[in-house]
């Protein structure tokens, strides 16, 4: 394999893995600073237990996401080093930023609120997990921003000189409205992620009758109107950015339908078989008028077809393929909607049991299986947007091939790109080890004092 | 502001990172090596581990606003030291992940095999980092080789040349005694008296590192001909406070200590930095092709725009930084009240 390819994977691969952890940290962290406040607030015993224990859960989260987050930061010069040069004037002030305004600010508070626990000021140890819930958001903020301008440049110039990328407009790259919408949609998706965790754990407790039916009751309450709200948030920032894509790249949208011809009204695709090549369509199942829904919120408007958009961008940008891989974008889209739609009926579905008493229901020891929804739909979602915007890294700006570091061997790309899925699969087995054991234990586990001091002794030798 | 000016301000801005960096996690990455040593119990361990706990992520975030600071002000800067450095950059990725991951998890399972594997990973993963960032400092201050097209031509074992490990060794060395000295400030009882012991071995072994790297320097880089800023007497300061840090260490004044060996990774950095400016990467094929401030910086407009923000944010950080480091002054001892978090 080439080195652009097995770049492309590394990236891939580390990205997706990252944002495994990352949504879950965004979403949480507003659950336990919510539970701590209350605790704070009330006195209430059962409070200050439930951010124990879901903060447990919120650090094994977070630990993972720090650290594959340092390769995130790098492999933009590593392995994308004429993408650096090209954009790095605008890219490289949101990244700065988040380091400065967010990484700083996450990681700090989050140091006072592991250790600070009866050594800080109670409002202090209260503050500083809010914080972090703040810090982390803004972090996902300040990101969007960037990723935003990949797929929508704004608020530049190309220098005639260095023929790269030159910033004019700052104020233009903060309020990309791409950007925001990505913010939405990614930060409701967080809270939907960290609303069917607590959905699943608690489900699984009530289930076994604990001692802390009551704790599980109201975590189980608070995250299925979290759930409920969240994923009606994520879903309508994903039909806002629908519209976005429509008119800033048309090519996206019409390959998440498979739609190869221009149409007017544009029918949605049910279920469309495409050839081997995944490139030419066999046969279709389609919904009149609901992708131009999706597109323009109306069920009337022209969407343009691939081979239409294709015929342009050869005029545009000369001869070559301008298609993403349809396979690819039209099923994680699909993967994503379905996901999402179960959910909010899931979450509609948990308030509505809710009026009576849960822990009698038959379907309750298959809830914990929720837990997976949200990552499919994250992960699909992710996958979409990037792989949607092939072949384009920078959107009618920089292809990514001409984006690769040129200095990088096939050789030097295994090493690293094994390594990494070395390292990254013991991360997974020791982050899935852990929470499953704290998850499973119930509060008491998290409850006591982490260290066992002298149960344990390694290597006494005194 | 002149684009002269910000290109320079940016300079400094990315050394002062650095050198924070260095200052900050050179400790923990110290504390980290010595973890295995010098706690014999799990109780000794997590003592040693909680001197730095709430402290080492925020401290390793220098070198994250680093790197984004370099991406912001010097694009080709980091593009062609990151893609360039790519295999020596990546282990050091997996040290940091390591060493992170290993803080956090180690006890959380009190099963003896977990922790002693994780003890292992934050000693391993500290060694390897300081070791790669040496060695990665060396190289730039010796000049690596970079072509026309500010494109590095070399591999992974161009760095690892005699003078960029003697580079990655005294970073070690400095580090591991930047450590214990940070550990007799924070410890007490027993396993302060071992630090202490400990420490007069270490100073011998990063006196002889650094006095090597020093005639090293003299002979592999270009400080006899080509000065970027005279550093003047900054490299004889810095190795003076570090031949005094034994008088502390002898009469266990480990503030005194601490702050010798912080001053002394402080002025040589500083003296790195001077010797650099305005290069940012020394080409080794042809002076001409050296990256500088000027032909590797972002336009006049972000440097402005970074300016600003950098302005409004960096006080904000190094005070709340500060003040977590006065919320933890207390020392700890391997007493549970002072284990439990």
């Amino acid at each position: 394999m080439d080195p652009i390819t097995l770049s492309r994977w590394q990236f891939g691969l580390t990205t997706v893995y990252h944002f495994l952890f990352v949504p879950l940290t965004l979403g949480l962290g507003w659950f336990v600073a919510f539970m701590q406040t209350r605790y704070y607030q009330t006195k209430d015993e059962t409070f200050r237990k439930m951010a124990k224990f879901w903060g447990k859960l919120f650090l094994i989260n977070f630990a993972i996401g720090v650290v594959t987050g340092i390769v995130q930061e790098f492999q933009f010069g590593m392995n994308w080093s004429e993408y650096s040069r090209f954009v790095g004037d605008i890219f490289g002030a949101p990244l700065a930023i988040e380091a400065l305004m967010a990484f700083f600010m996450e990681s700090t508070f989050l140091g006072i609120w592991i250790f600070g626990e009866g050594r800080v000021p109670e409002k202090v140890h209260l503050a500083s997990i809010w914080l972090v819930a703040i810090g982390s958001n803004l972090s996902a903020l300040w990101i969007l921003l960037a990723n935003g301008w990949m797929q929508h440049p704004v608020g530049y110039v190309i220098n005639a000189v260095t023929g790269r990328a030159q910033m004019v407009d700052f104020f233009a790259v903060i309020t990309n409205p791409k950007g925001w919408i990505f913010f939405w949609h990614t930060i409701s998706a967080g809270l939907a992620t960290a609303s069917f965790l607590i959905l699943g754990v608690s489900a699984y407790h009530l289930v076994r009758k604990t001692n802390y039916a009551d704790l599980f009751k109201r975590s189980f309450q608070i995250a299925a109107i979290v759930g409920l709200v969240s994923s009606v948030l994520v879903f309508l920032g994903g039909h806002t950015q629908g519209q976005y894509i429509y008119q800033t790249q048309p090519m996206k949208m019409a390959s998440i339908e498979a739609l190869w011809e221009t149409e007017k009204p544009a029918s949605f695709s049910i279920l469309t078989i495409g050839d081997l090549s995944g490139k030419k369509e066999v046969w279709s199942l389609r919904l009149p008028g609901f992708t131009s829904f999706l597109a323009c919120n109306n069920f009337n408007c022209e969407v343009r077809g691939v081979n239409d958009i294709q015929a342009e961008y050869e005029q545009k940008y000369g001869p070559g393929d301008y298609i993403p891989l349809m396979v690819v974008t039209y099923w994680t889209f699909r993967f994503m909607m379905l996901t999402g739609l179960l959910m909010i009926l899931l979450s509609a579905l948990f308030l509505l049991a809710l009026r009576g008493d849960i822990t009698k229901t038959k379907w309750m020891k298959w809830v914990p299986w929720v837990i997976v929804l949200p990552y499919i739909a994250n992960s699909s979602g992710w996958i979409l947007t990037e792989m949607g915007r092939q072949p384009w890294i920078v959107q009618g700006l920089l292809k990514v091939q001409d984006a690769v570091s040129p200095n990088l061997t096939t050789v030097d790309l295994l090493i690293s790109l094994i390594g990494y899925a070395v390292v990254y699969g013991a991360l997974a087995a020791a982050d899935f080890h852990l929470m499953k054991k704290y998850a499973l234990a119930g509060p008491d586990a998290a409850l006591r004092e982490s260290v066992d001091v002298e149960s344990v002794l390694i290597g006494a030798q005194d | 502001m002149s684009y002269e000016f910000l290109q320079t301000l940016w300079f400094i801005l990315i050394a002062v990172l650095w050198i924070g960096f260095y200052f900050l996690e050179g400790f923990d990455f110290g504390v980290g090596m010595l973890l295995i040593f010098l706690g014999k119990k799990d109780s000794e361990r997590r003592a040693i581990i909680n001197a730095i706990g709430p402290t080492w992520d925020g401290n390793e975030v220098w070198l994250l606003t680093a790197g984004g600071a370099t991406f912001a002000a010097f694009p080709q800067w980091y593009a062609t030291m990151f893609s360039g450095f790519y295999l020596a950059l990546f282990l050091l990725l997996v040290g940091l992940i390591i060493r992170g991951i290993a803080l956090e998890y180690r006890s959380k399972d009190s099963n003896p095999k977990w922790r002693s594997l994780f003890d292992w990973m934050i000693a391993v993963g500290s060694f390897l980092s300081a070791l790669l960032l040496g060695t990665a400092f060396a190289n730039l201050a010796r000049g690596v080789p970079i072509d026309g097209r500010m494109m590095y031509t070399g591999n992974l074992f161009t760095l690892l040349n005699p003078y960029g490990l003697l580079g990655g060794l005294a970073t070690v060395a400095v580090f591991l005694l930047h450590g214990a000295n940070f550990l007799a400030l924070k410890l007490e009882g027993e396993l302060r008296e071992r630090v202490y012991n400990l420490s007069k071995r270490l100073y011998i072994g990063a006196v002889v590192i650094t006095t090597l790297l020093l005639i090293g320097t003299y002979f592999y880089t270009d400080i006899r001909t080509k000065l970027g800023v005279n550093p003047g007497v900054t490299p004889i300061a810095s190795y003076a406070v570090l031949l005094l840090t034994i008088i502390f260490i002898n009469r266990k004044m480990e503030g005194w200590a601490f702050v010798a060996t912080g001053l002394h990774i402080v002025l040589t950095q500083v003296t790195f930095f001077m010797l650099m400016f305005p290069r940012l990467m020394i080409s080794s094929l042809n002076p001409d092709w050296s990256l500088t401030i000027y032909n590797a910086s972002s336009s006049q407009y972000t440097l402005t725009v970074m300016s600003i923000i950098a302005l409004i944010f960096v006080p904000i950080v190094l005070a709340y930084q500060g003040w977590t480091y006065y919320m933890f002054r207390k020392r700890i001892s391997t007493k549970k009240d002072s284990l439990v978090y």
